[in-house]
Parts: C-alpha cells; structure tokens; sequence
C-alpha cells in the first residue's frame, strides 16, 4: 500500500510541478501562442533526450510503417511515463497521418479549467513537443499538434501527428 | 522508475529555460549578471514553493497530526525525500533551536553532472527548485522557514539549512556568501 500511494504521488511531482511552470510561462508571456510556442520548444529539449531512455526501457523491435511508430508510442511510451493509453486513429488514406485520442489525462489532473483570457492555451502543448523532438531523434520528421482540447470544451483531448517524410526502410535507423 | 526520467528532464528545461530567457536582454556588469542569476534562482524557488504545497497537501492527507517540529522534519527526511527523490535524508542535525541541517550523499538532481568543482558555481540553480519545493512543504505545515542548499562536493553533497524564522538572529546565516570552494545559495525573496 506503501509503494502504491509512493507511486501516484510521483507522478504527483511531475503533474505538480509542470503545473507551476504554465503558471510561471503565463506570467512571463502575455500572448497564449508564445506560451504555447515556448512548452513546445521545452518538449522538444525533453524529447530529444527522453527517447534515449525510453529505447533503453523498452524492447521496441524494428518499426516498419508510420502507423506501427504511432502505435508504440501510444500503447508503450505513454504507458510508461504517464501510465496511459490513448487510442490510435489514421486519419489518411496514405497512412501518414494520425491521431492519439487521450481519455484520460493525467497532466491536467488539478486544472478545472483554463485561466481567464487564455482561452487558447494549450496547456499540454509539452507532450507535442516531446513527441516530436523524439521522432527526430530516430530520424522522422513529423507535425504534432493538438487537434482537440477537453480544456477548450472539445468532447476529448486529441493529439495529430503527421509524419512528414517518407519511410525509407532501408535508411531507417533506430537511435541507438 | 520511468516518471522520474521525465521529471528530471522538465527540471533540467526548466532550469535552462529561465536562464535562457534570462539572457535574452544585454547583460552590461557582473552586477547586472548577479541580479539576474538571483532573479531566475527566485523564479525557480517559488516554482518549487509552489510544488511543495502541492505536494504535501496530498502526502498527509491521511496521517496523522505532527506531535511537533522535529517530528515534521523527520516527515520530511524521511517520507517527503523518499517519494520525491526515491531515497532518505543521509543526516539529520539540529540545534534544537530551529537550525536544521539536512544532508543529502547523492542528490538526485545533480547525480547527473559530471563530478569536479568546474560546475559548482551552476549547482545553485540545480537547487533552487529542491529549496523552494521544501519551503512549500514546510510552509503547508505550519511552519515559516528559509531554505538554503549547499553543495560541498559535486555529484552531491549538498546541505540543505533549514532555519524556521524565529526573532533570535541567527549568526549561521550569512546572505549573499560565496566561497570558492563551497557554493552558498542566499535564497532572494
């Protein structure tokens, strides 16, 4: 029981502290696009490391298609770091395109809503951020933004990822 | 634990990311560049307060009434330590007069950095978001404090001085102190 309650509460420090840096961020930039511009950049610097450590964890085999890329990243990264798994959508016929569809969020845990006149934040723009520093990092480019925010009034919280180069498999190499 | 890694890394952003902005304007004297690393290292530290509040609220939700302030201090050592940084408190001192002196062996936050004295001088920053997150702690639980961290030794050896505001002065604390060897963080409020 000891552990279990250790174990929320840690994600407790992360939720809690991200929380107190938006809060910070909306103090220093008066404009929700430099906010949101700024989470996206910090996600990026987090991504771009947090891959190594997710490959290290992970024993991800060899991705052969964008819509496997993507649904690693939902069913094992986001299992991993934020202990949720968000359905995966393709959104093209092309199969470049796709969407992760959060249920549950556990960033915003302690938001109800969002601040007055921010009503354009996005406030996990981090996770967009991370998602796309790490596709780099293995050599994808990809657009990830929100298409859906359940802080916004949306009905769920939605994720796009747009892969934007095509997978060549024979250049294809996972960061070691 | 994978929610550690992510927590690391935000902090380190974080930490990157307020001297970054920092540095946006010119920076003309070395009293300039003074007043601006005490402005981010306060932005860190109320970030931190913040945090702690937080984060304590929830932690004795369910335990029971603190029998007095060395009981909280042990809390803090020992429960509040383990779940933020997934290890105790090395050592707990105190002159039973409201000094408490909190050392950490192997801080998680700076484990990370190369050993050597070269990065010291940038420890400061690295322990400005620990110092606020136990001020928010200490605060929610009653009890004023000031906060300062110390690091003699990189990866980690730091000692954090607890010091609930009392009218007696309080000779240890010397604001704004910087040795060579030893990096003083004065908290700037």
């Amino acid at each position: 029981m000891g552990t279990m309650l250790r174990l929320r509460h840690n994600k407790d420090l992360f939720v809690l502290t991200y929380g107190a840096l938006v809060a910070q961020l909306c103090k220093d930039y008066e404009k929700d696009e430099d906010v949101n511009k700024y989470l996206d950049k910090m996600g990026y610097g987090i991504g771009t490391r947090l891959v190594e450590d997710f490959l290290a964890r992970s024993c991800v085999r060899r991705c052969h298609s964008y819509s496997e890329i993507t649904d690693i990243i939902a069913q094992v990264a986001f299992k991993m770091y934020l202990g949720i798994t968000p359905s995966v959508t393709c959104n093209n016929s092309s199969r470049t395109e796709f969407s992760l569809i959060l249920d549950k969020n556990p960033l915003v845990e302690f938001v109800e809503e969002l601040p007055a006149g921010r009503s354009s934040l996005c406030y996990c723009n981090l996770l967009c951020g991370i998602i796309r520093g790490a596709l780099e990092m293995v050599h994808l480019a990809a657009d990830v933004t929100f298409l859906q925010d359940r802080l916004k009034g949306d009905r769920v919280t939605e994720i796009g990822i747009t892969f934007l180069r095509k997978l060549d498999e024979k250049k294809y190499r996972r960061k070691k | 634990m994978a929610d550690e890694a992510l927590f690391l890394l935000l902090h380190n952003e974080m930490v990157s990311g307020v001297y970054k902005s920092a540095e946006q304007g010119e920076v003309v004297s070395a009293a300039k560049a003074l007043e601006e690393n005490g402005r981010c290292i306060t932005k860190l530290e109320n970030m931190g307060f913040r945090v702690g509040q937080g984060l304590i609220e929830r932690f004795t939700k369910d335990t029971a009434r603190f029998k007095d302030e060395l009981d909280i201090m042990k809390f803090i050592c020992k429960d509040f330590w383990t779940t933020v940084f997934k290890k105790q408190i090395d050592n707990l001192r105190t002159n039973h007069q409201g000094i408490y002196v909190l050392q950490d062996n192997k801080f998680r936050l700076l484990t990370q950095m190369s050993a050597g004295k070269q990065y010291l001088e940038h420890a400061s920053k690295y322990l400005a978001f620990t110092c606020g997150l136990i001020r928010g702690g200490l605060s929610n639980l009653g009890i004023k404090s000031i906060v300062t961290a110390e690091v003699s030794s990189m990866p980690a050896y730091p000692d954090t001085g607890l010091h609930p505001k009392t009218p007696r002065s309080q000779p240890e604390l010397k604001p704004r102190v910087r040795c060579s060897t030893n990096c003083a963080t004065q908290v700037l409020r």
